[in-house]
């Protein structure tokens, strides 16, 4: 990856993630959350990972953040008016930031983490060594992703329907009412 | 060449925006995008760390990571949903039910 390109997507990602933070309108910070995964995208394809490069575009920058827009369209969400939240949060919240920020500062360094470089093999990042490594290694996690993502459809699906007039009705607490009133 | 270096120091500035949304802003929809930002910020870690070593793991993981992202974008934003449906808000500090 060129050296420019990383210095213009990283201060693209950065300034759109500050957007996402910062806005007003839900919409905006959704866009600038889109940006934002769109240019991280492009930083994984940089580096070699161009199947989750891909990916990243089109499930994460495309489908769930579709969702989230259907979401703030279905709840017709006004735009915030003035600052929320308490001052003291507020000024918590930045000291934690700060603080965090430098701990990642300290313990991220390279150097610490004792990073073994190593060149590329050939077809690294490539739909066959990705699916090599997901279908061998990493097989029962990938059995068990399955079932997360049944779980959720049910549980979303739960959550969010209605409970029609007839089911109120037939629960118990509710049929034996009547009688008690009679 | 890229150094390292530069990957995780942008990863970390993306993660700590994403924790400082989370705090300040109080409209579950933004804190659940803050959630996303940090997510994202450590894929990018991942990524980073697995293209300098040469080995795959760190891609599967962000894989892996995506995946659950999905899950939990569904469950999460159902559940918004059905709190707007009863209360009309989705200002986090309306929803005072299980505080004493």
């Amino acid at each position: 990856m060129p050296l420019i390109l990383f210095w213009f997507l990283a201060t693209l990602s950065v300034v759109a993630a500050l957007g996402v933070v910062l806005q007003r309108n839900p919409v905006h910070c959704l866009l600038a959350l889109v940006l934002t995964l769109l240019t991280i995208a492009v930083l994984f394809i940089g580096q070699g990972a161009v199947v989750v490069g891909f990916l990243q575009a089109i499930v994460y920058a495309g489908a769930i953040m579709v969702l989230f827009l259907f979401v703030i369209w279905l709840l017709n969400l006004p735009v915030e008016t003035g600052s929320t939240g308490r001052l003291a949060a507020k000024l918590l919240g930045a000291i934690g930031v700060a603080a965090l920020l430098a701990e990642l500062e300290v313990f991220w360094v390279p150097s610490h983490l004792q990073v073994k470089a190593a060149g590329h093999v050939a077809g690294y990042g490539a739909i066959d060594a990705l699916s090599q490594t997901l279908f061998s290694e990493y097989l029962i996690a990938f059995e068990v992703t399955s079932v997360l993502l049944l779980v959720a459809v049910v549980g979303a699906v739960a959550l969010a329907r209605r409970t029609t007039e007839t089911e109120i009705q037939q629960r118990p607490e509710n049929s034996a009412r009547p009688e008690k009133a009679a | 060449m890229v150094q390292l270096n530069w990957l995780m120091e942008l990863s970390a500035a993306i993660f700590a925006i994403g924790v400082a949304g989370f705090l300040a802003r109080r409209n579950i929809l933004v804190m659940f995008m803050s959630i996303e930002l940090m997510l994202n910020a450590v894929n990018l870690a991942f990524v980073s760390l697995g293209s300098r070593m040469g080995t795959m793991d760190g891609q599967v993981i962000v894989f892996f990571v995506m995946t659950v992202a999905a899950a939990e974008a569904a469950v999460g934003l159902a559940i918004i949903i059905s709190i707007f449906r009863n209360r009309e808000t989705v200002h986090a500090d309306d929803l005072t039910l299980l505080k004493w």
